[in-house]
């Protein structure tokens, strides 16, 4: 060990430690700092809460004055929505209808597919290219949604006229296919993430006891994972039925139920569409204004339900890992 | 450190307040936007100081933004509702139209269509859905596809006026927010049928004669066309002589306004 002189000065440890004692007022400024710490983040926090809140809060206060003058029962079960006519009628049955129409629709394209790509994903594809592949197909969904809406006016419904031989190429369909592509990114991965949860174990029990890859995946893993893919289907749904640029360009917006109920090719208009196309134009404070706020009510209303229900499955799903 | 990122911030902000040029407002139809954005590109070219900004989104949206006063000038393809014009009077705003250019409304349907001409009682059947196939009008056989303006377009409401004489359109007529969109949309659909503004006319949609009247520059011009409108620039009370706004708003009357009119496809008020 070589000698080395300390060139640090010593100086008395009193002058460098604070002292064990608080004196009064020490302790009083820690005490407010710290409350008053506590207050303003917590205030902070009840802001975003707050905020949240208010939208419920100031939607239903504009739609207030709708709902009072016109009758609920017209407004959700005719279908006549002409709200500058002379004599204005509400009927928000077609829109609701053309939302659940092209919700319903894009979910039949996308679950199956979502659910597949989750599972390839998760069991059958190697680390390596899983984890270049997720983010890639996370990438999907930071696309802005108006780019779909021009490939869906552009590309998809002159396709749709000249190939498939439809009338008219911005229907039901085509708003359902881009609603299923933009869906596709969230329930992949939510989905993918719950089925990699569930751990090597499972599967290893499975084949140990003798199955095949596929009797194990289709018998073993979804239906442990079901929770999670549930929640992952109504997030994806959720997506769906908000989106509003892509339904506005590509769905055709006319305001009716297509004539035999299975004939998506037929144009439709949702909820989200009507209050974006007719809002710019409409005095504040009319009818059309407070009957558009209503539409935005159910459309908030749906939405919460099914957010609801996705926190439902979710915490199911946190719940049956956690055993 | 912190010393630079204090003077930069500083020198930032003070950048964004040092413009104090005169600024024009202009919000309304997006059929009149054409004509403002001319006239503003050519203001712009006497007057560099000048900054002009030219919103598009409506001509409800136009009279909103007049009566807000978030705008000097609203282009507006229609007069002001009576609900409007009240609520701009309560707002202390007095609206002062000024017709800058006449405009015809045309119908037009795809190339490829046989069909030539329409009365204005056919196409009011077609909107209504009274007629819903081409072969009753003349055509081949095929469905109709129904292209119409959003509610909240002054074409539409020229449309509705003059063609649908007020009648409620069908409910299987799709609506398309602008006239572009129209156009895109009557053009790559063989069986549609839209209506957009004369401007909007080319050779890739064919324009129907209503009652037997042509649109075009002369028809229009005279009102003999049927479904011909004016189109207006609403400003608050009228501008006060020789500010930009009035010099803006008279624009129209000189021989370059009605030029720049012409060439966005518009019909000029006076025989320059």
């Amino acid at each position: 060990m070589s000698q080395r002189k300390l060139n640090i000065a010593l100086e008395p440890a009193a002058a460098k430690y604070r002292p064990l004692a608080l004196t009064p007022s020490e302790d009083l400024k820690g005490y407010i700092a710290s409350h008053l710490g506590r207050a303003i983040l917590f205030f902070i926090t009840c802001s975003s809460v707050l905020a949240v809140l208010l939208i419920f809060f100031f939607v239903i206060r504009e739609a207030f004055g709708f709902l009072t003058h016109f009758s609920l029962l017209e407004f959700l079960t005719k279908t006549g929505w002409y709200p500058e006519a002379q004599e204005p009628k509400f009927g928000a049955l077609a829109l609701i209808a053309g939302s659940v129409y092209v919700t319903v629709a894009s979910l039949f394209f996308s679950v199956p597919v979502g659910i597949l790509a989750a599972v390839f994903l998760s069991d059958i594809v190697s680390f390596k290219i899983r984890g270049f592949v997720k983010p890639v197909i996370e990438l999907l969904a930071a696309i802005p949604s108006v780019a779909y809406g021009f490939f869906a006016v552009l590309v998809l419904a002159p396709f749709m006229q000249k190939k498939l031989g439809f009338p008219t190429g911005t229907n039901a369909l085509n708003a359902s296919v881009i609603l299923a592509v933009m869906a596709l990114p969230t329930i992949i991965s939510v989905a993918e993430d719950s089925i990699s949860a569930l751990g090597r174990e499972l599967r290893e029990a499975s084949y140990s006891l003798g199955a095949t890859r596929m009797e194990t995946i289709f018998g073993v893993v979804i239906p442990a994972a079901h929770s999670g893919i549930i929640a992952a289907v109504v997030l994806g749904m959720m997506r769906a039925i908000g989106e509003t640029m892509v339904v506005w360009m590509a769905s055709g917006n006319a305001s009716q139920i297509p004539h035999p109920w299975w004939d998506i090719s037929q144009s439709v208009r949702t909820m989200t569409a009507t209050i974006a196309g007719d809002m710019g134009e409409t005095v504040k404070g009319s009818d059309h204004y407070s009957a558009l706020f209503s539409v935005g009510v159910m459309l908030l209303i749906m939405t919460f339900f099914l957010n609801l229900v996705s926190e439902y499955f979710l915490t199911r799903a946190k719940k049956a890992l956690g055993k | 450190m912190r010393k630079i990122i204090y003077c930069l911030t500083a020198i930032m902000l003070l950048a964004g307040s040092s413009v104090s040029a005169e600024t024009l407002q202009l919000e309304g139809s997006t059929t009149v936007g054409p004509i403002a954005d001319a006239f503003a590109e050519y203001f712009k070219s006497i007057y560099p100081d000048l900054q002009i900004t030219v919103k598009k989104t409506g001509s409800g949206d136009g009279a909103a933004a007049l009566v807000d006063g978030r705008c000097d000038i609203a282009n507006m393809s229609r007069f002001m509702k009576a609900k409007e014009f009240e609520k701009a009077v309560t707002n202390g705003i007095f609206p002062v139209a000024h017709v800058v250019a006449m405009d015809g409304v045309c119908v037009v349907v795809h190339p490829s269509n046989p069909v030539k001409k329409l009365t204005k009682a056919q196409v009011r059947d077609i909107y209504m859905g009274k007629v819903r196939n081409w072969s009753q009008v003349g055509g081949a056989n095929m469905p109709i596809v129904v292209v119409s303006r959003d509610t909240s377009s002054g074409t539409y409401e020229t449309f509705h006026g003059l063609v649908m004489e007020k009648k409620e359109m069908a409910p299987h007529v799709e609506y398309v927010n602008a006239n572009p969109q129209a156009h895109a949309r009557v053009r790559t659909t063989r069986g549609a049928i839209g209506y957009v503004g004369l401007g909007f006319v080319d050779s890739s949609v064919k324009a129907l004669e209503i009652d037997g009247i042509m649109p075009s520059r002369k028809t229009i011009a005279s009102g003999v066309y049927p479904v011909t409108r004016p189109l207006y620039m609403f400003t608050n009370g009228y501008p006060k002589l020789g500010s930009m706004i009035h010099k803006f708003c008279t624009f129209y009357l000189t021989e370059r306004g009605q030029e720049l009119v012409e060439e966005k496809g518009f019909v000029p008020l006076t025989n320059y």
